[in-house]
């Protein structure tokens, strides 16, 4: 048998049918869904008549447009308030397992997934959200969709697909200290461009990402579609199967024995094709930080802004001369000492247990600078209780931070956690976008790391120097 | 609803990677319907805080009047999978995305919403940019774009999408009559895999 890629095995065993003249039917096993991609697609199945085929393998969560305030206070906002309130008509309608905000299972529909098990190896996962390739740090196929799709899910558990070429990312070596997950991905789009992996799979391989935890796995896949890939994952192992036993939806006993035999079926076989490869050496890597207004915008500490002046093509260098200008930067400087207002610790990127644990490292028996605005914002409540067990919640307090409720806050400001018109902030979420963390705010991606020192610093800051 | 030939000016947007977050700003997100989502469309690029228009914003141009067809630069619709960014765009009157490449998602989202992503050579492309306003068609039956010279260049589509669209095929639907054959993949999974009880 031709030797495949994991991509191509996860694809295979999917394919519920395939008609000459149109794309494949391919079964998806898990369906995530939040309340601000959903609504439209519950409108179609009202209008058409229509069930959800298999609520049993669907999942919502409110994400979003959900404050991050105490979940006593009165939700003020009352067009948010109003999604909140449709999507959990929605899931009792349609008898949809949801976790709303009165649950202590509510978080970020991709932190959630892992956390109980429900993202397992081999699966197809999908969701109407961007960020859905972080579940493939478990070796599943999973990505994003429209809310057309939504519907086509909810409908038939189906997609119409055509297969992707998978591209093979790989890191090899050790990181030097201060160096993160974040920092690979960050560095990854740098070199290859925001459109770079457009119509492929990553599959990120080497023994750097071997020797990375789960959640650095899913920091790294979580950002594949800003390099321009609808998915991107990692092969099984043991540290996935480890992740996985004793969660609550994960297989038992016999089942598990069962699963485990499937999944070590999974890696791509020796000799399988890609259509694109790249190679890092992880020992050159620095703690990377963009610049400009999107997220291939990235450069090492140390590194300069660059100059327009050096770039041939007439629209990226306008681009580029656009970018500066929003960002107010000039080119040939270092971002590093750059003052900041806020720091953002959170979103799907950057919130899991070891994202706060990095940053309180830092911050313990530190100070945020009095001229920042720092907003640390667990991925989930099962995050925030773990957090507060190690007594992480009183770190962030102690040094003046804002320890918040679970939600996907000002990763893109829908829920009031939002940056002024002007203010600079140093986030840990994923999008450097014109506007993303609030109209007019000015974002610098980075590290759980680089955020924390650069909140105790109040300008953009090497973390090594406080290591 | 069948896709039908387009003739139109060309409004130019000579700009790369604009993303989901500028063609529907997040804050419109909170709809629960389709309703009014064309007044986000480039909404902090068309208009100034107070809500007045940008004067230099392409669309705010006079002769934008009545457009259908946007060129872009590279990497069309990056970011967000939010299908708000195609019914944005359609709500105002556009029917054709003229560019070198789009992201996927958004490539997906448009086809589904009767709005064309049309991927044209790089020569074909520098023509576009340099004739703001300049009369287009698009042929989707015969996969070419007339461009203001005269000369018509061919474009890519997958067959089942330029079906659905020219013939109006509901995909859905398609996809529901596909009924027996799920049904008889799921019987045949059972055990292999894992639901969530």
């Amino acid at each position: 048998m031709k030797p495949r890629t994991i991509v191509e095995k996860i694809w295979d065993s999917h394919v519920v049918a395939e008609k000459p003249g149109a794309p494949a039917l391919l079964y998806i096993d898990l369906h995530l869904t939040h309340e601000v991609t959903s609504p439209q697609a519950f409108s179609t199945l009202r209008e058409r008549g229509l069930k959800v085929r298999r609520p049993d393998l669907t999942i919502a969560t409110m994400d979003h447009s959900t404050p991050t305030t105490s979940r006593d206070l009165p939700m003020l906002d009352t067009v948010g308030k109003a999604q909140l309130d449709q999507m959990e008509k929605n899931c009792k309608d349609f008898g949809i397992r949801l976790y709303d905000l009165k649950t202590t299972k509510q978080g970020i529909v991709h932190v959630i997934g892992p956390e109980q098990g429900l993202t397992q190896p081999g699966m197809t996962i999908v969701c109407g959200d961007s960020h859905t390739a972080t579940h493939g740090a478990f070796g599943a196929l999973a990505f994003g969709i429209g809310t057309s799709q939504v519907g086509h899910v909810f409908a038939t558990q189906c997609l119409l697909q055509t297969p992707s070429k998978s591209y093979a990312i790989r890191v090899e070596g050790v990181l030097k200290p201060g160096v993160s997950a974040k920092d690979i991905i960050l560095a990854v789009i740098a070199r290859i461009g925001i459109g770079g992996g457009t119509g492929t799979v990553f599959e990120y391989q080497g023994s750097t990402i071997r020797s990375l935890s789960m959640e650095e796995r899913m920091t790294i896949c979580n950002m594949s579609i800003e390099g321009g890939a609808r998915a991107g994952l990692v092969a099984p192992d043991d540290t996935t199967y480890q992740y996985i036993s004793g969660r609550e939806f994960a297989p038992k006993g016999a089942d598990w024995d069962a699963a485990l035999a499937r999944w070590k079926q999974l890696p791509t076989d020796q000799g399988a094709q890609y259509a694109k490869e790249l190679t890092l050496d992880a020992a050159t890597l620095e703690p990377m930080v963009t610049f400009g207004t999107n997220p291939g915008m990235g450069i090492p500490i140390s590194g300069a802004i660059p100059d327009p002046a050096s770039v041939s093509d007439p629209i990226e260098k306008s681009d580029l001369i656009k970018a500066l200008k929003y960002m107010d930067l000039e080119p040939g400087k270092q971002l590093k000492g750059h003052k900041i207002d806020v720091v953002f610790v959170g979103s799907c990127t950057n919130s899991r247990i070891s994202d706060l644990r990095a940053a309180a490292s830092v911050m313990k028996g530190r100070k945020v600078s009095p001229s920042v605005r720092m907003l640390v914002v667990p991925g989930s409540m099962q995050v925030k209780k773990q957090a507060e067990a190690e007594g992480l919640d009183k770190i962030f307090r102690e040094a003046g931070a804002d320890f918040r409720e679970a939600g996907c806050s000002m990763c893109l400001a829908m829920n009031g956690d939002q940056l002024e018109p002007g203010e600079y902030s140093v986030s840990t979420s994923n999008r450097n976008f014109e506007g993303r963390q609030g109209k007019g705010g000015r974002t610098f991606l980075a590290s759980p790391l680089t955020a924390a020192a650069s909140a105790v610093t109040g300008v953009v800051t090497d973390v090594r120097t406080l290591l | 609803m069948k896709f039908e030939k387009i003739e139109s000016k060309i409004a130019v947007l000579p700009i790369d990677n604009i993303d989901t977050d500028q063609i529907i700003p997040a804050r419109y997100l909170k709809s629960i319907s389709k309703d009014g989502l064309g007044e986000g469309l480039f909404r902090d690029w068309r208009r100034n805080a107070d809500g007045t228009p940008k004067s230099d914003f392409v669309l705010n141009q006079p002769q934008a009047e009545g457009v259908e067809i946007l060129v872009t630069g590279d990497n069309f619709g990056c970011g967000s999978s939010r299908e708000h960014a195609p019914w944005a765009l359609v709500q105002n009157g556009i029917r054709a995305v003229i560019s070198t490449s789009f992201a996927d998602i958004f490539k997906g989202n448009a086809l589904k919403n009767q709005l064309l992503p049309v991927v044209v050579p790089a020569d074909a492309h520098a023509e576009l940019l340099k004739s703001p306003w300049a009369l287009v068609k698009i042929d989707l039956a015969a996969q070419t774009v007339t461009l203001p010279s005269g000369r018509a260049v061919e474009f890519p589509i997958d067959a089942f999408s330029k079906t659905c669209l020219v013939e109006g095929v509901d995909e859905l639907g398609y996809m529901l009559q596909q009924d027996p054959a799920i049904t008889a993949f799921e019987a045949k999974r059972i055990g292999s895999v894992n639901t969530l009880r």
